[in-house]
C-alpha cells in the first residue's frame, strides 16, 4: 500500500474542495481498499465520504432518492425497497457476504472495479486497464469469467455488481455533483465499453461525485427478480446474471425490463430483447427467442462460449418465472 | 518376551537388512501389534468418549498464540518480492527506492544474503524437510514463477509490504517447459515415491482386459490444488547466540529442525522449532522458503524477524497438488468379476523435488482382480514445486478408479454397491498380505442402509424435482495405516500422581492433543486432567511426523513403549516391600494410579506410594517406539463409504449437493467429537475439488493467477449440506489403540461419490474435474 492521507468530508461541497490532485472518494472500501493494498489503486489522498447522505427518500413522483452512502445492507433490507423493486434487493444480497455488504455503500458499489485475474496482478501480468497500453492477457488467457458483448480487442473484463444490474433494469438516474456543478444522468449510461480506453471505467468526471440514486416509480417492478448463476452457492462472482421486471396484460407481455450481468464491461441493459418482448406473447419459446436476439453479436472467448447458452436459459427461465407469478 | 523385546529384536533384523523379507512371514506375536493392546480390550474408559479439546477455550477466547502473532523484542517485519518468470536470470533488480523507504531496516536480495546450503528435500533422508533441492536466494537464477527475488526489513509490516511494491527487477528469460503439452513432449519418467517405484503389474492386465467380456477405459484428469489452510504461513524467528530459534507453524519440527541445520551448518540441537499450535496444516506446513529466508534475515541484520506470508505469498512459496491425468480401465466378466484393472498415468513436477502424486496407492488394495498394471509416470514442469495434500494420490487417485466403477456398473447393469461387493479381495490383491482389519462391506452395508440407497433410480434423469434433477452417487475410498519409524515418547511421573507426557508431533487443530491425553490417562491409570501433554517443539526427543494419518499410531506406540519402560523402572523401585513384590511388567497392569497385578488387582500399590517410598519425586522415562513392522506383515487400510446427494439445475447446470454420509471402516474411534470434525472436514474439501477447487497455472507463463480466496474457490456454508458420518468402531487388532488415522480418508472419494451422483441425475460423465456448470449445460 502507498501512504496517503485521509480526510472526511461532511457535505458534498467539502468532498469537492477536499478532493486535490491524485485523491479518491472511500466509501466502505470494501474494494477500494483491496485494491490499494494491491497497490492497484494507488491515491495519495482520500476522501471519506461515508458521512454524506445516508437516508432513503420517497420522491414526489412515487419513486425512492437513495443517498450515495446508504449502505447495501440497509438498502437491502428496506421496506419500499424489497415490495416495490424486490429486484434490487435481492440482486444485493445475491453479492458479497454479509460483513461486506454492511460496510459497502451504494456509491461505491457502482464504481467497484473488474475482478478480471489479470487486473489482479499487478506484478506479473499485463493489462491494459490497469497500465494503458501495456496489453491485455485475458484475451488468450483465463477468461471463462470474461466479456462475451461489448467488448474490444484491448479489454474483455466485466463488470463485476450485481446491484448495478438491477438498477440498470429499473431506469434508476444517478445524482452527481462536480466542479461544473450538479447532473443527472441515465444509469445505463454511467458505466462505459471499453474501446480505445478500458482504463476508464465510467463517465465521470474528475472529481465528480455520485450523491445519490433516484429510482422512477415503476408500478410493474413489483413483479421483478434476479437471478445469479455462480460457481458456489455464495460469495463467488457472477458467471452471468439476469434482472428483470415483467407486465402482462391479457397473455400480452405490456412491458420488460431486462439488464444482464457478467456478460460485458457495464451492466448490459438488454433493449433489443425487450423491444422483442413487448406486445408479444409471454411464453418460454418467445423469452428463449429474445435472448438470442440480444445475444445475436455476441463474441464469445476461448474460455466462455457456456455464457451464450447459460444467458439464454437463464433469461427464459426468470422471465417464465415472472410470466408465472403475473397470471 | 515381550512385545517390545520381540520388536527390538526384529528391528535389529531389519537394519542388517537380510531379516526384511522375512517379516511378512514372521508370527504374528513377532510383530508389533502382534498381541493386541490391552487398551483395545478397555471399553468403557475414556477412549471412544467424546471429549472436548484441550485448546478449544484458548484458542476461542484468541488466546493461543500462533506462529505469526509472537512478539520479539526488537522484531523487524519481512515482505516478500516475487519472480514473474518461470525460468531465467535476473538482469537488474532495483531496491533503492525500496531500501530509501520509511521504516526499512534492510532489503535481503541474492547480492547480500548470507551463505547457505541448499536445503536436503524432502525424502532424501529420514529427516529432510526441503521444498526441493534448489539454494534460496543464492544467486541471480529463477526456476519458477513467484520464487522469492528479495526480502524487505521493516520496523512495521505495513512499512515492508509499502517497500516491497518499490522494488522493480527485469529479467533474462531462459527457455521454459510451463504447459503439460510440452512437458508431455518432453517425455515421461517413472515415478518414484519415497524411494518406492511407482509401478505394480500382476499378470497381464493389458491382455486380459482386451479379452474381457465387458471393460471401461477412460482418461480422467485432475488440476493443481493450493494449500489454503485459515492460518497463512508465517514464523517468528530469532537467533540467541549460534542458536537458532524458531516460532513456526509445523507438522514436522523435528526433521525441519534438522533439515535447518543442515542449511547454516549447525548441529540439529542448535536449532529449536516450537510449535504449539498450526491453524490447518493439509500437508502443507513443512519447511518452506520462508523460514529459510526469515533466519537468514535475521542473521543478516542481527534482529529478531517475523515473516508472516500473504495469502498470495502461500500461492507463491507453498507447493499443493499437482495436476495428474489418470487412464483406468476396468475389464470384467458378465457377473462383474473383474480381471483386469489398469491404472496409470502421469502428474507433473518440478525437477528439484521428490513429489510424484502417487495416485494408484488405493487402486493397490482396494479391489481383488486377476490381473492389475499399476504405474505413476512424471514430467517436468518449471513450476513450484508441488507437496503434499490431504491423500496425495488417493484423492485424486479414487476419483478415477470410483467413477471407472461406476462406468463399470451401468456397463454390467449391476448396483455399483453390489458391484464393488462382488470383487471385495480375501487378502491384498497385490502384495498378497493378508488384511490386518478389513470391515468394508459393513461399512456398505450400514451406510447404504442409512442413506435410504435402496431408493435410487438407476436410471439416469429419471429424477425431478421442480428444474432439478436429482442424483444419487457413491463411492469407496480408502486410506493405508502407517506408521512412521522414530517416535519416541517421554513420560515424567510425580508423586502427587500426575503425568507429563512429551511427545515430538503436533496439533493441527485435529485433536491431537486432547486424543493424547486420552490414551495416556488410560495407560498410566490416571484422570485425564493428571495428565499434561507437551508436543510441537524440537527439543522433545524422537520424531514424529503430523502425516500420512499416522500420528496418532506413532504416538500411542511411543506411549505402549515408554509406558512399559515406566512400570518397568517402578517396579524396582516398589522392590521386596511392595505387594508387588516378584512380579514383572508383563504381569502388572496400570489403574486408579496404581500398579497392579493383572489377575488379582488387590495385589496393588499407588504411583505416589511407590515414590514416597522410594523418596522420589519423579520419576522419568523416555524410549523409543518399536519398529513399524506391522506394515509390512499385514495390508492395513481404512476404508469408507460415500453416499452423495446432488441437485443438478436444468436451467443453469448449477451442482447443489444435498446431503451426504459418510461409512467409515478406520479402526476405533478414538474421540468421537473430534474424529467426526476430521471426517467431515475431509468431505468437505472432497466436495470442494469435486465442484470447484483449481489452481488457474496460466500455462503462457507458469504464473498461478488465482491467488487469493476471492477467485480460489473452496466450499463456503451454502454449499456444504448435512453431512452424517457412521463408523463400524471395529478395533484393528494389530495397532495401538486398535485405532487407525482419520485425517485423510474422509476426502478420499468424496469426488468420485459427486460426479457419479451427478452422471445419475443427469447422465452426463464428467472426467475431468472440478465438475463444473460449462461441462454439463
Amino acid at each position: 500500500m502507498t501512504p496517503f492521507s485521509f480526510t472526511r468530508a461532511t457535505d458534498p461541497d467539502e468532498a469537492l474542495r477536499l478532493f486535490e490532485g491524485n485523491a479518491s472518494y472511500l466509501g466502505g472500501g470494501t474494494n477500494l481498499v483491496d485494491l490499494m493494498r494491491e497497490t492497484i489503486a494507488r491515491p495519495e489522498r482520500l476522501v471519506d465520504v461515508t458521512a454524506l447522505s445516508d437516508t432513503i427518500e420517497e420522491t414526489a413522483d412515487g419513486g425512492l432518492l437513495i443517498g450515495a452512502a446508504v449502505r447495501n445492507t440497509a438498502l437491502a433490507e428496506h421496506l419500499g425497497v424489497r415490495t416495490r423493486y424486490p429486484v434490487l434487493a435481492r440482486a444485493i444480497l445475491a453479492g458479497a457476504s454479509a460483513q461486506i455488504r454492511n460496510m459497502a455503500t451504494v456509491g461505491g458499489n457502482l464504481l467497484q472495479r473488474t475482478r478480471c485475474l489479470y487486473f489482479y496482478d499487478h506484478a506479473g501480468s499485463r493489462c491494459n486497464k490497469r497500465a494503458p497500453g501495456s496489453g491485455c492477457d485475458a484475451v488468450h488467457g483465463f477468461n471463462r469469467n470474461h466479456a462475451i458483448l461489448g467488448a474490444s480487442p484491448l479489454c474483455v473484463a466485466t463488470h463485476p455488481s450485481d446491484m448495478c444490474v438491477a438498477l440498470a433494469a429499473l431506469d434508476a438516474t444517478v445524482h452527481l455533483t462536480g466542479a461544473g456543478g450538479a447532473r443527472t444522468l441515465p444509469f445505463t449510461a454511467l458505466h462505459r465499453l471499453p474501446g480505445e480506453h478500458p482504463e476508464i471505467d465510467t463517465v465521470l468526471e474528475p472529481g465528480e461525485l455520485i450523491t445519490a440514486i433516484e429510482l422512477p416509480p415503476l408500478p410493474f417492478a413489483a413483479n421483478s427478480t434476479y437471478r445469479k448463476v455462480r460457481d458456489r452457492a455464495s460469495y463467488a462472482f457472477a458467471l452471468v446474471s439476469v434482472a428483470a421486471a415483467l407486465e402482462i396484460e391479457g397473455g400480452q407481455i405490456r412491458d420488460v425490463r431486462i439488464a444482464l450481468g457478467g456478460v460485458a464491461h457495464k451492466p448490459w441493459r438488454a433493449t433489443t430483447a425487450e423491444a422483442a418482448l413487448r406486445g408479444g406473447p409471454a411464453t418460454e419459446a418467445a423469452f428463449r427467442d429474445a435472448a438470442i436476439t440480444e445475444l445475436a453479436d455476441a463474441k464469445p472467448l476461448s474460455d466462455n462460449g457456456f455464457k451464450v447458452e447459460l444467458v439464454t436459459r437463464t433469461l427464459a427461465a426468470v422471465l417464465s418465472e415472472l410470466a408465472g407469478a403475473a397470471a | 518376551m515381550n512385545i517390545v523385546d520381540n520388536a527390538k529384536l526384529a528391528a535389529q533384523a531389519v537394519v542388517q537388512g537380510a531379516m526384511a523379507k522375512l517379516v511378512p512371514l514372521a508370527p504374528d506375536s513377532w510383530i508389533p501389534g502382534g498381541v493386541p493392546d490391552p487398551l483395545i480390550a478397555r471399553k468403557h474408559g475414556l477412549i471412544g468418549s467424546p471429549v472436548s479439546r484441550r485448546d478449544g477455550p484458548l484458542k476461542v477466547q484468541g488466546q493461543a498464540r500462533f506462529a505469526a502473532e509472537v512478539v520479539l523484542e526488537g522484531m523487524v517485519y519481512a515482505a516478500l518480492a516475487y519472480a514473474t518468470i518461470p525460468r531465467g536470470r535476473i538482469a537488474t533488480l532495483d531496491t533503492d527506492a525500496a531500501e530509501a523507504a520509511p521504516g526499512v531496516v534492510a532489503v535481503m536480495t541474492w547480492r547480500n544474503c548470507p551463505r547457505m546450503n541448499p536445503p536436503a528435500v524432502f525424502g532424501s533422508s529420514p529427516t529432510a524437510a526441503g521444498p526441493s533441492d534448489l539454494p534460496i536466494l543464492q544467486d541471480d537464477r529463477i526456476h519458477w514463477n513467484g520464487q522469492p527475488i528479495a526480502v524487505v526489513l521493516a520496523e512495521t509490516q505495513e512499512q515492508a509490504d509499502h517497500a516491497r511494491s518499490l522494488i522493480v527487477a527485469t529479467y533474462q528469460a531462459d527457455p521454459s517447459t510451463t504447459s503439460l503439452a510440452a512437458a508431455k513432449a518432453h517425455g515421461a519418467v517413472p515415478g518414484l515415491f519415497m524411494g518406492t517405484a511407482l509401478l505394480n503389474e500382476k499378470g497381464d492386465a493389458e491382455a486380459t482386459l482386451v479379452a474381457a467380456p465387458h471393460r471401461v477405459d477412460h482418461l480422467y484428469r485432475t488440476p493443481r490444488h493450493n494449500h489454503n489452510a485459515i492460518e497463512p504461513h508465517g514464523a517468528t524467528i530469532l537467533w540467541d547466540g549460534d542458536d537458532l530459534v524458531i516460532h513456526d507453524m509445523s507438522q514436522m519440527v523435528t526433521a525441519t529442525a534438522a533439515t535447518l541445520a543442515g542449511v547454516f551448518d549447525l548441529e540439529p540441537a542448535q536449532v529449536r522449532i516450537m510449535s504449539p499450535y498450526v491453524g490447518g496444516g493439509f500437508g502443507g506446513k513443512g519447511l518452506w522458503d520462508h523460514q529459510i529466508l526469515g533466519a537468514a534475515a535475521a542473521k543478516m541484520i542481527g534482529r529478531p524477524v517475523r515473516i508472516a506470508l500473504s495469502r498470495e505469498g502461500v500461492f507463491r512459496l507453498v507447493g499443493g497438488r499437482t495436476l495428474t491425468e489418470q487412464r483406468v480401465a476396468i475389464g470384467a466378466t458378465a457377473d462383474g468379476h473383474f480381471t483386469a484393472i489398469v491404472h496409470s498415468g502421469i502428474a507433473a513436477m518440478s525437477a528439484h523435488n521428490n513429489m510424484p502424486e502417487p495416485f494408484i496407492l488405493a487402486t493397490q488394495s482396494a479391489y481383488a482382480a486377476d490381473s492389475f498394471k499399476l504405474s505413476v509416470d512424471t514430467v517436468a514442469m518449471n513450476m513450484l514445486a508441488n507437496t503434499f495434500m490431504r491423500a496425495p494420490g488417493e484423492a485424486v487417485g479414487t476419483f478415477a478408479l470410483e467413477s471407472a466403477i461406476d462406468e463399470l456398473a451401468t456397463e454390467l447393469g449391476i448396483d455399483p454397491i453390489e458391484l464393488r461387493l462382488r470383487n471385495e479381495p480375501d487378502k491384498d490383491p497385490v502384495s498378497g498380505l493378508p488384511f490386518s482389519s478389513r470391515h468394508i462391506d459393513e461399512a456398505w452395508r450400514a451406510g447404504a442402509e442409512a442413506f435410504g440407497w435402496s431408493a435410487r433410480n438407476p436410471v439416469p434423469g429419471a429424477r425431478r424435482e421442480g428444474e432439478w434433477f436429482v442424483g444419487l452417487g457413491c463411492a469407496t475410498g480408502t486410506y493405508p495405516y502407517h506408521r512412521m519409524p522414530g517416535a519416541a515418547a517421554r513420560i515424567t511421573l510425580t508423586r502427587d500422581g500426575r503425568a507429563i507426557v512429551e511427545v515430538a508431533a503436533h496439533e493441527m487443530g485435529m485433536g491431537t492433543s486432547t486424543t493424547t491425553a486420552m490414551v495416556a490417562a488410560e495407560r498410566l491409570g490416571l484422570p485425564i486432567e493428571q495428565v499434561e501433554v507437551r508436543y510441537g517443539d524440537s527439543i522433545i526427543p524422537g520424531a514424529i511426523l503430523a502425516g500420512g494419518s499416522q500420528q496418532t499410531a506413532a504416538i500411542g506406540a511411543a506411549v505402549i513403549a515408554a509406558h512399559h519402560a515406566l512400570v518397568g523402572e517402578l517396579l524396582k523401585l516398589a522392590g521386596n516391600d511392595s505387594a508387588l513384590a516378584g512380579l514383572s511388567v508383563a504381569d502388572v497392569g496400570t489403574e486408579d494410579g496404581a500398579l497392579c497385578k493383572l489377575d488379582e488387582p488387590s495385589r496393588r500399590e499407588s504411583y505416589t506410594s511407590i515414590l514416597a517410598r522410594a523418596q522420589r519425586d519423579t520419576i522419568v522415562v523416555t524410549e523409543q517406539a518399536s519398529q513399524p513392522l506391522e506394515i509390512q506383515h499385514w495390508s492395513m487400510h481404512s476404508h469408507s463409504a460415500i453416499f452423495v446427494e446432488v441437485a443438478v439445475s436444468s436451467v443453469t447446470a448449477e451442482t447443489r449437493v444435498r446431503r451426504v454420509l459418510g461409512s467409515f471402516d478406520c479402526g476405533r474411534i478414538m474421540n468421537p467429537k473430534t474424529a467426526r470434525s476430521q471426517f467431515r472436514g475431509g468431505i468437505i474439501m472432497g466436495l470442494g475439488m469435486a465442484l470447484m477447487e483449481e489452481t488457474q497455472f496460466d500455462e503462457r507463463n507458469g504464473r498461478i493467477m488465482n491467488p487469493s480466496l476471492a477467485e480460489y474457490h473452496v466450499p463456503v456454508q451454502m454449499d456444504v449440506p448435512e453431512i452424517d458420518v457412521i463408523w463400524t468402531d471395529i478395533a484393528d487388532p494389530h495397532t495401538p489403540m486398535g485405532a487407525h488415522g482419520v485425517g485423510e480418508i474422509g476426502i478420499t472419494g468424496v469426488a468420485a461419490a459427486v460426479a457419479n451422483a451427478i452422471y445419475n441425475a443427469t447422465g452426463k460423465r464428467i472426467r475431468d474435474l472440478p465438475v463444473r456448470l460449462d461441462t454439463l449445460l
